[in-house]
């Protein structure tokens, strides 16, 4: 089995991010690591957030840093990775890509404890780089330019200190005087020696500069001083002449001003809230720097974001005092980015993030600590309170979608669509929810309105060439043509000269400035009001089909005849040319007039008898078929569109122009084919399925290129995304016919009719793969399952160290009458604010032994919550499962819900035992109904049904339940796990069983013995956070590294045990060091580079074979497909090889070694890589197709096949 | 040293425990090596920032609290070191 891999949604979590002047010029832009991919934002004018590239790097991004070197107008990139090289990347305007500008190997690849990588930080003058790892190395590198004004890199400059973890590094400003770094250090070394403990608890962080000597080259420790134990985070102080140097410590509570021989510290106001025994961490720091005003935005571990300012005096630059102010409260972050143009960019931990917009600077009085009245009392330094409150100096303005972090999937088509709909558990706590993902692209519909009648075509028209907008809208009934002009508002106007007693087959703009309509008894060329030419059908003829562009138009008469009519010089439509076809015509389609030219040349022409021919538009060969396509079944509709030449700019991509002929045939599918620009010869036809009607195309624009709308049941968009041309569905309902609208306050709109109505729409978020739907949850989920008759989800949610829902309202009420009695001034203001979202300020924390959970079951549908059931006395769910007892049928389907009581990590993890709840469905299965609780003597945290029966994994037991009257009964137990079961799947009379630390146990159940047993195993740890049941001998699992991998029980060795009448038990008596006789094999090998949390088989297209569907921690979904032959396995292998040899990721990493980063990888090929390839220049394009004895037309065609057999 | 010490064996493994941390040695206890072992755990941890995330998702912190736990733990991974035997 071979699989090729793609990645359908990026990851959408955010690592790092920094921000900075990439492209060159006045805007700031956004670079962010999304784990393997780098990613270029900037927010355009109105304030929403655009991708402009995103590139997968084949690594891991851990750190990113910006420099500019002085006098220069555009900053370079740096790059913290796994590849063990320092990597400086430019990004490329012309290009739109990252150019590398240096790649230095530093040492081994891979995230290493000593390798440098994790830590990035730069001299603020852009002088220096240091590059540091978790524990002991740290590399400068001496940025300089050569005459030329090229970036230099110099050699490294070692600044080790053996045993030392570094928490943090920053770069300090000190203006033009000698670069300096800063560093929080610890050293263990003591630690380790002593037995008695003392040095260990003696162990201090000190904060140590190290200074760069650039005259002498070399790095030295300046200064180490030590500093307060809990410090986690630097933050640069400006220095020069700006500020007065030196950084901010970020430590457990406080937050500290340090510089040589000064500190100043101050306390981080706590929520009133918070246990006393929980510290105040930061976790994101951002400045904000304006000539000569600064002032730190500091973001606490529970998301209140704190002003710090400090106070100097100008002359001597010595700080006299730090405040830290209450600024506001938003989710937890991973990176802040204060931009100039007054945004703030948040880049959430888990969940969506967020673009805010400063609407005050925190200048209003608010809780304050500061350095001047920090006081000190016998139980440490008295705290400072706050009450977090509604966003008052930001307001939001847009919103980034995560899925981060997918916690759960199942793939359904519960609403009985044409494509199944994934359903994807994800974020944490109060910002949980549950996202319906339907693969398409997400429609705005700007207006709705009913026409009087059902109409059967609608087009827009401009007045001239040199409109932007569109002046009419020309909507066609059966027997009458209503036309609407577009201005401030839409009405309908009667002097625009078009004829509206008759249904129209065409309205178009014709030449420069007139108009022309076209209904079946003739056409009307307007070219003033005055001035109408008409033309007449000949005899009892009418017209039944149309193309036309600019300059062109053919006409196709009822009995097969073809009139071809041109614009002459004088803007008169003259008949040129006729032609009679053999029978009636099915559809007609001219190309646009190519830029500079005078006419289209090609004219296509679908036939009844299922043929498209391509007819020559010349004067020299006028109306001579070119070429014919037989197709299977009538075509309904053509469109020729032609494919601009791209050198790469804003699309990314390099391609030569070529012309497209689409078309959509009666069968419902489209063939796309490419015509030869100079012979019109067809060639490499792509086929896709769109839906059960006859796809009727239409040209619009996107991103003011050509794009191509196909009508089927549902709407399609094929556009051309960086280099890829993507067909996509809008999720939008079934229209019948469309026209592209442009005014001024839609520039790239759609207006289509379907049914009485008359729509406007926009398309958003071009590019994305999904569209997303989301349902606000309660708790972190942990999994659900589909009621497999009823359409409900049910879900369990689990979150540590909070309070239930009635002990939360009760607080905020019991808050909410103190200050009343306290605030009187502030009465009024109070009674009038609501509570804070939970969503925004998170659940207050306790105990992290306290634990709450709840069961929901959930109407999609309807987006409703039927029954939640919160379970009580600190009980937490974590398994889940329907079952249908073979003994008890009168119950139906039940279901089963393992938690865990009184559960703890820390010290040690261990347990009160937990429960089996049963629960009955009632109200047709929209609410639960609790049968009975069974205690069990450790946490079930796997359940499955078996043979009418219930398997449930108890840490090292797997244990089989039938249903009593008053509680579960054991039936039969298998002690011998090794560790903690995960997962049980059953199938026929095999159990697999998955361990959390030792992949898969194949167990077979003996009816007659009554016995569990373990007759084969893995002979790799794997430690299992998905699973799924593939065949009866194969699994598929993810594990917590981010491997994917499938295992498979030899064929010989299956059968053997199957015909064997002990079922291969002698054998397991005798076992083999301590494991089970069989071992399994490894047939399938591949390294995400993300955690994947869920997995599902399931085709995503209608009529498409099954591919592996993954969901991971980052909110990255994926697909595995597995080839169907052997050619295709041979093709892509070595596109594979040759993109690895051609193009190597851009961060350093070998491609190869990261997808074997923990086994080597095996039969998988890497369908991310190889959708590369149209992002190379022309040329490699060319030199790898002809190796694979191809064009790159015909790659591409590879290409687009396999994905569209996915998706 | 003598030049031709430099190519030992000894010399050799000595460069190497110098240069790369947590090569192991004839006498390394057990203690030593699962500290080793421990502090190159945490410190994949901290790099490889989906399993940061799926352990904080684990532990109901935040990713920042997360990680600079397990810098913390990096001081002592395995509890206090054994006491030593006085060389005879």
């Amino acid at each position: 089995m071979f699989l090729y891999s793609l990645t359908l949604q990026r990851a959408t979590g955010i690592v790092c991010a920094c921000y900075g002047n990439f492209i060159g010029g006045k805007s700031q832009e956004i670079v962010i690591g999304r784990g393997k991919i780098l990613e270029l934002l900037r927010p355009d004018d109105n304030g929403k957030l655009q991708t402009l590239l995103a590139v997968e790097i084949f690594g891991v991004v851990r750190s990113l840093a910006q420099f500019r070197l002085t006098g220069s107008h555009k900053d370079y990139l740096v790059v913290g990775s796994d590849s063990g090289k320092i990597v400086i990347l430019e990004y490329n305007r012309d290009r739109n890509a990252f150019d590398p500008v240096h790649k230095e190997t530093f040492g081994k690849s891979g995230c290493r404890r000593i390798v440098p990588g994790q830590f990035l930080s730069v001299d603020p003058k852009g002088r220096a780089v240091m590059i540091a790892a978790t524990e002991k190395q740290k590399l400068v590198y001496v940025l300089n330019r050569d005459n030329a004004a090229r970036l230099t890199i110099s050699s490294p400059l070692e600044a080790h200190k053996s045993h030392t973890v570094v928490y943090s590094l920053v770069g300090v400003d000190c203006g033009f005087e000698n670069p300096m770094f800063a560093a929080i250090e610890l050293d263990y070394s003591d630690a380790d020696q002593d037995a008695t403990g003392q040095a260990a608890l003696e162990a201090q962080k000190h904060l140590t500069f190290y200074e760069l000597d650039l005259g002498l080259n070399h790095v030295v420790r300046k200064w180490s001083e030590p500093i307060d134990n809990g410090a986690n985070m630097l933050v640069t102080v400006p220095g020069g002449a700006d500020g007065p140097s030196g950084v901010l410590v970020c430590a457990d509570n406080f937050v500290i001003y340090k510089n040589q021989s000064q500190e100043l510290r101050a306390l981080i106001p706590r929520r009133a809230d918070l246990p006393a025994d929980r510290g105040v961490l930061v976790v994101s720091a951002s400045t904000h720097r304006q000539k000569s005003v600064f002032f730190f935005l500091l973001q606490t571990e529970y998301g209140d974001v704190f002003k710090v300012t400090l106070s100097f005096n100008d002359t001597d630059m010595v700080v006299t005092e730090l405040k830290i102010k209450y600024f506001d409260t938003f989710p937890v972050t991973s990176a802040m980015c204060v931009l100039k143009s007054g945004f703030l960019f948040a880049a959430s931990e888990f969940g969506n993030h967020a673009l805010y917009q400063f609407q005050g600077i925190g200048d209003d009085p608010d809780v304050e600590s500061s350095s001047a009245t920090l006081e000190e009392t016998e139980d440490g330094f008295k705290p400072i309170f706050f009450q977090p409150r509604k966003l008052k100096n930001l307001i939001q303005i847009d919103e980034g979608e995560s899925l981060m972090p997918i916690m759960d999937m199942k793939i359904a088509n519960l609403f009985e669509e044409e494509t199944p709909q994934i359903f994807v558990a994800c974020g944490r706590g109060p910002r949980s929810t549950l996202r319906i993902l339907r693969p398409g692209l997400a429609v705005s519909e700007m207006a709705v309105s009913q026409l009087p009648g059902v109409p059967s075509a609608v087009w827009t028209v401009k007045k001239s060439v040199t409109d932007e907008f569109d002046a009419y809208i020309v909507v066609s009934f059966l027997n009458a043509t209503l036309v609407l002009s577009i201005g401030e508002t839409v009405e309908e106007v009667s002097d625009s000269g078009f004829l509206d007693t008759t249904p129209s087959l065409q309205v178009s703009l014709l030449g420069d400035d007139s108009l022309m309509q076209v209904y079946p008894n003739g056409i009307r060329h307007i070219r003033s009001l005055v001035r109408i030419n008409e033309w007449k059908t000949p005899g009892k003829k009418t017209i039944v089909k149309v193309g036309s562009n600019r300059m062109q138009v053919v006409i196709g008469l009822s009995g097969g005849e073809l009139i071809y009519f041109e614009m002459d010089p004088t803007g008169q439509l003259m008949e040129i040319e006729k032609r009679e076809m053999s029978g009636d015509v099915a559809c007609l389609a001219i190309g646009p007039v190519p830029e500079g030219r005078q006419r289209s040349r090609f004219l296509a022409v679908g036939s009844y008898d299922n043929t498209i021919r391509i007819l020559s538009l010349d004067p020299n060969d006028c109306m001579h078929i070119l070429s014919v396509q037989m197709v299977a079944s009538p075509p309904e509709s053509l469109l020729l569109l032609e494919v601009q030449a791209s050198t790469g700019g804003e699309d990314g991509a390099v391609y030569p122009a070529s012309v497209f002929l689409n078309a959509g045939l009666q069968n419902g599918v489209l063939l796309r084919t490419e015509v030869d620009m100079v012979t019109g010869q067809l060639s490499g036809t792509r086929t896709r399925f769109l839906g059960l009607r006859a796809p009727k195309l239409f040209a619009t624009s996107v991103r003011g290129r050509q794009a191509l709308l196909c009508l089927s049941s549902r709407p399609w968009l094929g556009y051309i995304h960086q280099g890829h041309f993507l067909l996509t569905p809008l999720s939008y309902e079934t229209l019948e016919y469309a026209a592209s609208f442009s005014s001024d306050q839609c520039a790239e709109g759609v207006v289509a009719v379907a049914g009485e109505a008359l729509r406007v729409f926009t398309i958003e978020r071009l590019g994305e793969t999904f569209n997303q739907t989301s349902i606000q949850l309660r708790y972190t989920p942990r999994k659900f399952i589909l009621h497999p008759k009823r359409k409900f989800l049910v879900l369990i949610e689990t979150d540590q160290g909070t309070f239930t829902t009635e002990e939360r309202e009760h607080m905020s009420r019991s808050a909410a009458a103190q200050d009343n009695g306290m605030m009187e001034i502030d009465n009024q203001e109070k009674s009038e604010e609501e509570p804070m979202p939970d969503e925004q300020y998170g659940y207050p924390k306790t105990d992290s032994r306290r634990w709450v959970s709840c069961i929901r079951v959930l109407d999609p549908k309807a987006a409703a919550t039927t029954c939640l059931l919160e379970l009580q006395e600190n009980e937490a769910a974590f398994s889940i499962c329907c079952v249908n007892f073979h003994d008890n049928k009168n119950l139906g389907t039940v279901l089963a819900v393992g938690t865990a009581k009184d559960l703890e990590w820390w010290p040690k993890r261990r347990s009160m035992g937990g429960f089996i709840h049963i629960y009955r469905f009632v109200e047709d299965g929209r609410s639960l109904e609790l049968v009975h609780k069974t205690p069990i003597d450790g946490v079930p945290t796997a359940l499955c049904q078996f043979q009418g029966r219930l398997l449930a994994g108890i840490g090292q037991i797997l244990r089989i339940y039938d249903l009593g009257k008053r509680k579960l009964l054991r039936k039969c137990e298998n002690k011998n796990f090794p560790n903690t079961i995960t997962s049980i799947h059953s199938y026929g009379d095999r159990i697999y069983v998955g361990d959390i630390q030792e992949s898969f146990h194949y167990v077979k159940y003996r009816r007659d013995e009554n016995q569990l047993y373990a007759f084969a195993d893995d002979s790799s740890p794997r430690w299992l956070t998905a699973s799924l049941h593939i065949d009866f001998d194969t699994m598929a699992a993810g594990d917590k590294f981010g491997n994917l991998f499938f295992v498979r029980l030899p064929q010989d060795l299956s059968e053997e045990i199957e015909d064997d009448p002990t079922g291969g038990k002698i054998k397991w008596e005798q076992g083999r060091l301590n494991g089970a006789p069989n071992k399994v094999e490894e047939i399938i090998q591949f390294h995400v580079g993300e955690v994947v949390t869920c997995m599902q088989k399931a085709s995503l297209i209608p009529g498409g074979g099954e591919s592996v569907i993954y969901g991971t921690v980052m909110g990255s979904v994926g697909a595995l497909l597995p080839f169907s032959s052997r050619e295709d396995v041979d093709f892509f292998s070595h596109l594979e090889m040759h993109m690895r040899q051609e193009h190597p990721p851009l961060c350093g990493r070998d491609h190869m070694a990261f997808r074997s980063a923990y086994f080597p990888v095996k039969d998988v090929i890497d369908g991310d890589l190889c959708e590369q390839y149209p992002t190379l220049p022309p040329d490699l394009q060319r030199k790898i197709a002809e190796e694979l004895d191809r064009t790159p037309g015909e790659v591409m065609k590879k290409l687009e096949d396999i994905r569209n057999r996915i998706i | 040293m003598q030049a031709s010490d430099r190519f030992n064996i000894n010399s050799q493994l000595e460069h190497l425990q110098a240069k790369y941390v947590g090569t192991g040695h004839a006498d390394l206890n057990r203690f030593e090596w699962a500290v080793n072992i421990q502090r190159d755990s945490y410190a994949s941890y901290i790099g490889h920032y989906p399993l940061l995330a799926y352990f904080a998702i684990a532990e109901n912190e935040s990713i920042g609290r997360t990680r600079y736990n397990f810098t913390q733990r990096m001081l002592q991974p395995c509890g206090l070191p054994p006491e030593r035997e006085e060389e005879a």
